[in-house]
């Protein structure tokens, strides 16, 4: 279908928003929902940047795991008995008993850490083009809740078998909570409801990670596309296509998100799978990455697992705890590894948005950062003793200048020209 | 001149185009239709209700001529009655008041599809159900116990469902088939062994 | 890559490494041979002596193969045998083995199951916990899941490291597991050894040096009925058999993964073709 303008040259019509004139049941629900406006707005009228890259990938695939997890979720909870008495047990029928639990089960372990790498790559992708930068400092804190809430979700998940490791875990985690002053010690007893990790705490536990998180995040991730609808996509270019109109009135650099980038998300969403089809089908423990070796044998309150660590995506802040000799500045420097990134958008002083043309002392920060990230998440799952723990305070303090030396090293650096339009090569 | 992102192009890659995005859904299809399976599958009854809902053998050399013991497959009575051969005489002769003499419309296995609906004369093998709504028949095995002309058979308590001693339903019940028959065989005379047959386990 | 002078460059390399390559063979089968005949002398010397072993115990792998059915058949007889006296596997069903072991049932009834046991039963151990508690200090654990939990590499040294030690209550002790509370139940078939420990010196925590028993060897001191290759096999199979019960899935996980991942593929490469087709369009 050529469409042209009148001036002959070809229109931006893209496929598929011809105007339909509405008829039958079509007209009949859009006169009670707004549907065909939602569709011409958020999708086919939802101009994004034509030139996102591999890094922009992640956010569709965190919705995809999102349904995934909700799907097996829901399909385990109608076969787990929660309970101490009966969660390990229960576990153990999923996997034998019921016709496919145990690919259920595998699809909820294996989508609980893809859930974290693809939202850790999704995060990065803002730090490397400064997608948390003004107007989207709101998308950028609405994504940090969703970020909390997914490791509040994660750790209450991962108590639910009342493996060794899920009890251990839950030990330590939970303690933590005892090194704030004065309300310290209440506050962990009534967080677990008994004296000790026990039946009390697990069905909490199991209450909040089925119903009221999952439920917390939907709405969260809901407000997080509304902003990013509000102010339109970042790109890895960092500027802003919004400035750049045609005499439409529309982004030069803009291209309809239906069909778009459905279809290309659509590969990102075969290959994620392919990958995620091959962990869980022919390694679903990853060695005891995913499914730790301790969690195998049931809790025992009166034997700890020899290495006590938590799941892989807490190591990073698992290490940054344990590197402080002090127990209370330890979970305090935990808390700050953890918010500090609430005030990116603030800290990041430099003239333009985008890695690409940032100097090298913002590209070293980051280089450093990102080896720091690797290596305390690499230590975390280490004992603490030795030359670990040396390096494990070296990395803590890397880690911690990314942040609180970005005002200086982002004003002090010397930038490059940014294009007037994005780089885009076709593909 | 304005250049923008997007310039639709002719004809031929339209109908590529189509054909192209109608094979990826298709095989998208595919691909939902096959994941559906363990989802769907796995509200099946599970192994631990497959184990209780083993076989069930009973000693029907203990039953008395005359009565009626009660076994339990798959969480539900099964009615187990020693017909004597008076009780066997009573299966006859009230064909007309039933509403389905030749089990034509009731569940039970091929052997079962007979007058006296079992394998053997002597030994009847019930579903202690009610096929109107579910409860469970009591026992009137005594001519004359109900009314007269009464042959014999079960009285449902609920809505007022009567059976004969072939367990075949009365005209003028709201039960509408006879008692069902459970797949059951016998490894040698004196067990009885219910829910499995020639055909296998159930 | 398509000049001569690169054509003729590779050559000389390959000549080079092969001229090279004969040197090294030539040197690397005399020195085999001289090993192997010093060895020899060695052996024949020493042919009186207390056969030594074991130094490398830590490096053993179990190499499981849970499709090797006949193995996994022999370690559900070996568990049968020597290992449900006190161990239990409770989240198995006797008809699951079955099934999945090709176990005809009138086999399993008399061979394996316990009497009075039903066919959809639980593997259990007859032993009372409380008693074990008393006689062995704890329960003997249930080892349906020890295979994951503690890995097979883990158990096949457990089974085989095994020693005499008579300053203990069983009157063995163990190196993969020191201090256990097992008895050495295979020792009938296995044989006793004795393990040979020698005195090292090491740092201690606080900086000052201290002694410390490293394990150097074992030394064989009584055969059992069982040669040291069929005793290996024995292990091997009965850790073989742990494996599959620690995931009795991992058979049909492992196919159903194949068709899945080549579904997957196909299915990515229809939505690379849709994508390319669609961003012709984008300039």
């Amino acid at each position: 279908m050529a469409m042209k303008t009148a001036s002959g040259a070809p229109a931006a019509m893209p496929a598929g928003t011809t105007p339909q004139a509405r008829t039958g049941f079509w007209a009949w629900l859009n006169k009670r929902l707004p549907v065909e406006e939602f569709i011409t707005t958020q999708m086919t009228g939802y101009l994004a940047p034509k030139n996102f890259n591999i890094w922009y990938f992640f956010g569709s695939l965190a919705l995809a795991v999102l349904v995934l997890q909700l799907l097996s979720g829901i399909y385990l909870t109608m076969f787990y008995k929660v309970g101490e008495a009966s969660s390990f047990d229960s576990v153990e029928y999923i996997m034998r008993e019921v016709d496919y639990g145990w690919l259920i089960r595998y699809l909820h372990s294996t989508g609980a850490s893809a859930f974290f790498i693809v939202v850790y790559l999704h995060m990065y992708r803002a730090l490397l083009y400064g997608s948390y930068r003004a107007p989207r400092e709101l998308l950028w804190l609405i994504g940090m809740a969703v970020y909390l809430a997914l490791m509040a979700e994660a750790f209450m998940g991962y108590v639910l078998p009342w493996g060794n490791m899920s009890f251990w875990g839950a030990q330590v985690i939970v303690n933590l909570f005892g090194t704030i002053p004065a309300i310290g010690p209440g506050l962990v007893e009534w967080i677990r409801g008994d004296y000790a990790i026990a039946d009390a705490t697990v069905n909490r536990f199991f209450a909040m990670h089925v119903a009221l998180l999952p439920i917390a995040l939907l709405l969260l991730v809901v407000l997080h596309l509304a902003a990013l609808h509000e102010v339109g996509s970042n790109n890895p270019d960092g500027i802003e296509i919004k400035e750049k109109l045609g005499p439409d009135g529309k982004p030069l650099d803009g291209i309809p998100f239906h069909p778009y980038y459905t279809v290309k998300d659509l590969v990102g969403v075969g290959v994620f799978f392919v990958l995620f089809a091959i962990v869980v089908f022919f390694v679903p423990t990853l060695g005891g990455l995913f499914l730790e070796s301790p969690n195998f044998e049931p809790a025992n309150p009166l034997s700890t697992p020899e290495h006590i660590a938590p799941a892989w995506y807490f190591t990073p802040y698992y290490a940054i705890l344990r590197a402080v000799p002090n127990q209370r500045l330890g979970a305090l420097l935990l808390l700050l590894a953890v918010m500090l990134f609430l005030f990116l958008p603030w800290l990041d002083r430099s003239p333009v948005k985008s890695m690409r043309y940032k100097g090298w002392l913002s590209r070293t920060a980051l280089a450093l950062f990102t080896v720091a990230v690797l290596v305390l998440g690499y230590l975390g799952l280490q004992p603490a003793t030795g030359l670990y723990v040396v390096l494990a305070r070296i990395f803590a303090v890397v880690y911690f200048a990314y942040f609180l030396l970005m005002p200086i090293y982002t004003r002090l650096d010397p930038v490059k020209p940014v294009p007037e339009r994005v780089t885009y090569h076709a593909h | 001149m304005a250049d923008h992102a997007v310039v639709a192009d002719d004809e031929v890659d339209l109908s590529r185009r189509k054909f192209l995005t109608s094979a990826t859904i298709a095989t998208g299809a595919v691909g939902v239709a096959f994941t559906a399976v363990p989802f769907i599958e796995s509200w099946s009854p599970s192994e631990s209700a497959r184990a209780q809902g083993a076989p069930v053998e009973l000693d029907i050399s203990k039953v008395d001529p005359g009565q009626m013991t009660v076994a339990v497959w798959r969480k539900t009575p099964i009615y187990v009655v020693r017909r004597t051969p008076e009780m066997v005489a009573q299966v006859s002769g009230h064909d007309p008041q039933l509403k389905d003499p030749k089990s034509d419309d009731s569940d039970q296995p091929p052997y079962a599809k007979n007058t006296l609906r079992s394998r053997t004369e002597e030994y009847l093998v019930l579903i202690g159900v009610c096929t109107h709504l579910g409860c469970l028949p009591k026992q009137r095995f005594a001519q004359g116990e109900l009314y007269p002309s009464w042959p014999g058979g079960f009285f449902c308590p609920c809505h007022g469902s009567r059976f004969d001693l072939a367990g075949r339903v009365f005209d003028g019940s709201p039960a509408s088939t006879n008692l069902r028959v459970p797949p059951y065989s016998y490894p040698n005379p004196r067990t009885l062994r219910v829910g499995e047959d020639e055909k296998g386990v159930a | 890559m398509r000049t001569d002078s690169g054509g003729r460059r590779r050559r000389d390399a390959w000549a080079a490494a092969r001229c090279g390559c004969s040197l090294l063979a030539t040197a690397l089968v005399a020195l085999v041979l001289t090993q192997a005949t010093a060895r020899a002398a060695e052996e024949a010397a020493g042919a009186n002596e207390p056969k030594k072993f074991g130094a490398d115990w830590q490096s053993w792998h179990a190499n499981t193969n849970v499709t090797d059915m006949p193995s996994v058949q022999r370690g559900a007889r070996n568990f049968a045998s020597y290992c449900l006296g006190c161990h239990g596997l409770k989240y198995e069903r006797w008809s699951r083995l079955a099934s999945d072991l090709a176990i005809p049932t009138d086999l399993l009834q008399k061979e394996l199951l316990p009497p009075g046991d039903k066919a959809t039963d639980y593997i259990l151990t007859t032993m009372p916990s409380k008693d074990a508690e008393v006689w062995f200090g704890k329960a003997p654990p249930d080892l349906t899941l020890m295979a994951r939990a503690r890995g097979t590499n883990y158990l096949y040294q457990y089974l085989k490291t095994f020693y005499a030690d008579p300053s203990r209550q069983t009157g063995v002790d163990n190196l993969r597991f020191p201090s256990t509370a097992m008895p050495d139940v295979l020792s009938e078939l296995s044989g006793v050894k004795r393990a040979v420990f020698h005195d090292v010196m090491v740092k201690g925590e606080g900086g000052q040096f201290m002694h410390q028993q490293v394990f150097d060897h074992f030394e064989s001191l009584a055969p059992g009925r069982l040669s040291d290759s069929e005793y290996d096999g024995f292990v091997r199979d009965t850790v073989n058999f742990l494996d599959y019960v620690g995931e009795p899935a991992q058979a049909e996980r492992r196919a159903l993964g194949v068709w899945v991942v080549l579904f997957l593929l196909v299915f990515t490469w229809l939505a690379w073709l849709v994508k390319r087709e669609y961003w012709k369009d984008v300039h």
